[in-house]
């Protein structure tokens, strides 16, 4: 596995670029490659909203659709502990733009929505749209939707701009398949939409320079927790957790653990200051990379006490549309109080063992699977935790 | 062909685990899921199932 260091950012810059600056960085300039899809799929570009997935199978999925088609940017960033998308909306929004112009180009669609919910993203990207020169392909929309969680899920975002709730559907169908209006749906993280554009350009090659052979390239990061300067970084794939703090000015003392992908990755023990922060490694793992947030734990803090305050928040934020995220949640969510509390039993433990391998992919949306994840992780990465007062019987 | 069940409108009656449980399960609060892949061996009884969900929760992708 070959790791090469970031020679300069491609998408982090010290301050927000206006139209002048980013046409002088070569945005909204035409693509250098012939077949964009297949340049995607040389770079081996994968979606930055969290699950990863290549980016050209999504846009060869809705290029090979009949028409009319769509295409989102998808910045509405449900992570409670990622910024990325905020900070490249306030600050590059053109290259978004760039990026979901591209994309309508590339799969033919008609129609170009950028999906927000944070009021400064909102803002940047209407003066971005204001401003911008007149392109080939749709006119940007921007949709508004109230902050959640699960707003972000594809089939939410497409069922939102589409005039309903923003909340997920059962698939199938998928949404490249009918996804806005039932239509043919291309939904694409910004940061993704980012990548893309500087890869039309600058091409597969270059941005392979970067990175490993399974996760080439870079990525933004969102760094907290025991850290002496958190904050968005860019960095190449491949460097070990410690290695990316070191970007935020290192750790403040020994970390306790890590929060991994958001909150969606669960929770991995202090012992993985050297996993290499590759998709395919940070799996091995037991967690996930998701949108690249990463909190550092306090020295000294509970395992048991953030599971128990995470796990809460799960089953406050389920949308409750699914009968096992609704009692999954809240069950996880009350085995972790009374773990956190001493009052767990062993029974308590078994459920929550079995939770954690049973209930992911049983929601509509995946987000059940997160509070699984809770399960799953803490128990194998915590074990001495997991099982203080072992031994108390059921009353 | 493939059976595929909605989690959004699945209340937990369990009559499909009832009529096929080679191809359905139930957890535990009572919520159905389609067993392994969801290809059934028996897709008379799947279709049963499906017909006598009492949300119309089960689709069938022939």
């Amino acid at each position: 596995m070959v790791t090469t260091t970031l020679t300069g950012p491609r998408l982090l810059t010290p301050g927000p670029l206006d139209l002048a600056a980013e046409r002088g960085r070569g945005t909204y300039e035409p693509p250098a490659c012939r077949d964009v899809i297949a340049e995607l799929a040389a770079a081996g570009l994968r979606g930055r909203g969290g699950a990863g997935f290549p980016a050209h199978v999504k846009w060869r999925a809705v290029a090979d659709a009949p028409g009319p088609r769509v295409v989102v940017a998808n910045g509405e960033e449900g992570e409670p502990s990622s910024h990325k998308d905020r900070w490249l909306l306030t600050n590059r929004p053109h290259l978004v733009l760039d990026g979901l112009l591209l994309a309508a180009r590339t799969v033919g669609a008609d129609r170009a929505v950028v999906y927000l919910s944070h009021a400064e993203t909102v803002t940047a990207v209407r003066a971005a749209i204001a401003e911008m020169p007149p392109l080939d392909g749709p006119v940007p929309e921007v949709h508004v939707v109230e902050p959640t969680y699960v707003a972000g899920e594809e089939t939410a975002v497409c069922r939102s701009i589409g005039g309903g709730p923003a909340l997920p559907l059962a698939r199938p169908p998928r949404v490249c398949d009918s996804g806005v209006d039932g239509r043919p749906t291309l939904v694409s993280n910004v940061e993704t939409l980012a990548h893309a554009a500087w890869i039309s350009r600058n091409g597969a090659a270059a941005y392979r320079e970067n990175g490993t052979e399974d996760s080439p390239g870079t990525t933004l990061v969102t760094l907290t927790g025991a850290c002496a300067d958190p904050g968005v970084y860019e960095v190449p794939f491949g460097l070990t957790v410690a290695e990316l703090f070191a970007h935020a000015g290192g750790f403040i003392g020994e970390p306790a653990g890590f929060v991994m992908g958001g909150w969606f990755g669960g929770l991995l023990g202090p012992s993985h200051t050297g996993t290499t922060c590759t998709y395919e490694a940070v799996r091995a793992a037991g967690s996930g990379l998701g949108c690249g947030a990463i909190t550092a734990l306090p020295a000294g803090t509970d395992p048991l006490a953030v599971a128990a305050d995470i796990t809460a928040w799960y089953a406050r934020e389920s949308a409750r549309q699914c009968g096992v995220c609704a009692k999954g949640t809240a069950a996880i969510r009350d085995v972790f109080a009374a773990l956190k509390d001493g009052t767990a039993t062993d029974k308590d433990r078994g459920n929550l063992q079995r939770w954690g391998e049973t209930l992911p992919g049983r929601g509509a949306c995946a987000f059940l699977d997160g509070a699984a994840g809770w399960a799953r992780t803490v128990r194998a990465e915590f074990p001495t935790s997991f099982e203080r007062d072992l031994g108390r019987e059921e009353t | 062909m493939k059976v595929f069940v909605d989690a959004t409108k699945c209340s937990g009656y369990g009559t499909c685990a009832e009529i096929a449980p080679d191809l359905f399960q139930l957890d535990d609060w009572g919520y159905a899921s389609v067993i392994g892949d969801g290809v059934p061996a028996d897709p008379d009884a799947a279709r049963r199932a499906a017909a006598q969900c009492p949300e119309s929760a089960i689709t069938i992708e022939d």
